[in-house]
């Protein structure tokens, strides 16, 4: 997409074509002999399997509304009836229920891999803001998902996340309102969650073509952090990256198919087998796994408009990184400082995580859990807001080498 | 001071909550009991139903728990499909027919008889097991106001699954625990949430007569009937397994070719 054109047409067709919708040679070009840093690890393979799970949800999310009924009477059934009398149906709402927990698990070390290198430094800057609307999409996009089996845990999820909305001063009440089609949630709010169900994941598809044509023109950062000084450095990107990715793949799918054949329930919750009722309250209602590091941070804030901004903020902040990180050296191999840190805030996810799973009166080794969650939640805006722009002005970057060649001869 | 007895008010609810709360630092944790380590045939990769005990327990079912839970997502011809209890289709058709089914509206569109009872029907192969009370008001009417649940899903419904429902039918006639009360019209079952629980005892010894001679004792029942609601959670499990084994042998294969390829294209990069 970026720079001169490779292509050469060669058959009369493909020439006829050149001239009037070039679309060869935009695959050509994108895909084909694109020059890419010959020295990708392992963590850079997770943007294709993004690719393939995104196909994948959109694939088996067709085939399931196809004997899906959005309606609050029959939704339960209906998920029932996939499960038991369609062909395969167990198979095809298994892969997608899980698929959503494999594409957010391939999205975080996704993120974490290029907070790690410094992707989102400039010129990546536009590249790291669309990866965010994309991650926003899909949290929205899985939300609306988990509502549609309409179990006890569909039900409540969505009560007490849209509900969410009715903290805002004034107008919240009537937004939640506006949001459900009714007085609470019920059908007219099943009905809607699913239209939009199904809208978003083409929205993504569309901002995922972005993503990777603004990818396309500066090209890839690297584990190095440093710029392409030669064609020596890269690679075309078939056949060496599509062999290296389509084998780190196909690992990703059998790790998958270990849950969806061997484990499908794991990231279920039994309550969500019970069809929903509004007459009875869950005694739990957790989030996704992938929704609770976020869940901890709104849990922590003792007023329900605050911990509402802070958990919009906690993923808004990640749009503003490429400005906060006022460090010259991109990837934290040279950042020893930074370094520490971007494991502290692995760990501190992860804790965060923790939080969020258990009762908000949780006490841990004498611990309350929501003292826990406050420090994290410190840590979680401190390492953004305070750290990032700090550590880049006092931090002492080891040396850079010359090239990405020049490391990889000299070893 | 104007507002002095609101703060007396406030002062006075709070020492009740602390005297309230300093309570209820002595009553009992009723939460329930971990489920019992019972193993199945079922569990682990290559684990499958055991034939029999989903036979018997279908028996189980049918003769003391469908007096009161309904089995709402199962059909007849699940009963002789594979993975499940291996009946006939001749066998399934005979459960089929003697389970009477609501009926489809008559040559006068009627679906009452004159004393307005529903009219019925024997079912099909491809009718659902019928509730055993006609709603839900009904049925809590018949149970001192609780509702049992529907049994179909009960394994996924639950955590601890099999076990659960194996614990809970295995869990009566204990006594309860010093200072622990009874509610009127409650059974106590630790295994239960709360401890309290509206099912009477179900099962007894010889609750049902075996056909296979398998002597019907009330752990054979319990662990008969929860195999065979684990069945009637999950009909695909078999299947589900075994094609994961396949699915897992040649993505192993086929990612060993993409390995060697990868090495060998990757080997002339510096």
């Amino acid at each position: 997409m970026s720079g001169p054109s490779t292509y050469n047409p060669k058959s009369g067709i493909e020439k006829w074509l050149d001239t009037r919708l070039p679309l060869p040679r935009l695959l050509h070009d994108t895909m084909n002999t694109f020059p890419t840093p010959k020295n990708l690890n392992f963590w850079y393979v997770f943007g294709g399997i993004l690719t393939f799970c995104l196909a994948v949800q959109i694939v088996t999310g067709i085939v399931l509304a196809m004997h899906y009924k959005p309606d609050a009477a029959l939704a339960f059934g209906s998920v029932e009836k996939i499960m038991r009398e369609v062909n395969y149906g167990w198979l095809i709402r298994y892969v997608h229920a899980n698929g959503a927990s494999m594409f957010f698990l391939a999205v975080y070390i996704h993120m974490f891999r290029g907070l790690y290198y410094g992707s989102y430094k400039a010129p990546r800057e536009l590249i790291w803001i669309i990866g965010v609307l994309i991650y926003l999409l899909m949290t929205a996009t899985a939300f609306f998902g988990y509502v549609l089996p309409w179990g006890q845990m569909s039900f409540w999820g969505a009560t007490v996340i849209t509900n969410f909305f009715s903290a805002i001063p004034l107008v919240g009440t009537h937004i939640s309102t506006w949001l459900w089609g009714d007085f609470a949630v019920g059908d007219a709010t099943l009905n809607r969650f699913f239209s939009l169900h199904y809208l978003l994941p083409f929205v993504i598809a569309a901002v995922v073509g972005l993503h990777i044509w603004a990818l396309h023109v500066p090209g890839n950062n690297n584990p190095l952090g440093i710029d392409v000084k030669s064609p020596q450095d890269t690679v075309p990107f078939h056949p060496y990256y599509t062999i290296k990715d389509g084998f780190y793949l196909v690992l990703f799918v059998i790790f998958f198919s270990l849950f969806v054949f061997y484990a499908p329930e794991f990231f279920g919750n039994a309550d969500n087998a019970i069809e929903a009722n509004p007459l009875v309250t869950p005694p739990e209602i957790v989030p996704e796994w992938y929704l609770l590091p976020f869940y901890a941070i709104l849990r922590s804030i003792p007023n329900k408009l605050l911990g509402v901004i802070a958990l919009g903020a906690a993923i808004l902040v990640l749009a503003f990184i490429p400005w906060l990180d006022t460090s010259r050296v991109r990837s934290c191999r040279f950042r020893p400082t930074m370094k520490w840190l971007f494991w502290f805030f692995v760990v501190d996810c992860l804790i965060l995580g923790y939080c969020g799973s258990q009762p908000v009166d949780a006490v841990l080794a004498g611990i309350p859990l929501v003292l826990v969650a406050r420090f994290g939640t410190a840590y979680y805006f401190g390492f953004f807001i305070l750290l990032m722009p700090l550590v880049g002005l006092f931090e002492t970057p080891k040396p850079l080498p010359a090239s990405i060649s020049q490391p990889v001869l000299g070893e | 001071m104007t507002h002095l007895p609101l703060r007396l008010a406030l002062a006075g609810s709070l020492g009740l909550s602390l005297a309230f709360g300093a309570a209820s630092a002595h009553t009992m944790d009723t939460h329930r009991l971990p489920p019992k380590k019972e193993e199945f045939s079922f569990e682990g990769p290559f684990g499958t139903y055991d034939r029999g005990a989903l036979q018997r327990g279908f028996q189980v079912y049918k003769e003391v728990c469908g007096a009161c839970h309904v089995l709402q997502h199962v059909a007849f011809h699940n009963l002789s499909e594979p993975g499940g209890p291996g009946f006939s289709e001749a066998q399934a058709k005979g459960i089929a027919a003697g389970y009477k089914v609501p009926a489809e509206p008559n040559d006068k569109g009627e679906t009452t008889d004159d004393k307005g009872e529903r009219l019925t029907r024997p079912g099909i192969i491809a009718d659902y097991f019928p509730n055993p009370f006609p709603n839900e008001n009904a049925a809590r009417a018949n149970n001192n106001g609780n509702l049992p649940p529907d049994l179909s899903m009960i394994v996924k419904a639950r955590r601890g699954g099999p076990q659960y429902v194996y614990s809970i039918l295995t869990g009566f006639h204990q006594t309860p625990p010093k200072g622990f009360t009874v509610t009127k019209d409650k059974y106590y079952n630790p295994y239960y949430e709360g401890w309290n629980i509206g099912m009477p005892p179900p099962l007894q010894a010889n609750s049902v007569s075996y056909t296979d001679g398998t002597r019907a004792t009330v752990d054979q029942e319990a662990r008969d009937v929860a195999t065979f609601l684990a069945w009637a959670s999950e009909p695909k499990m078999e299947e589900r397994k075994q094609m994961g084994f396949s699915v897992i042998l040649f993505l192993l294969a086929f990612a060993g070719v993409l390995f060697a390829a990868k090495r060998k294209l990757w080997a002339d990069v510096h």
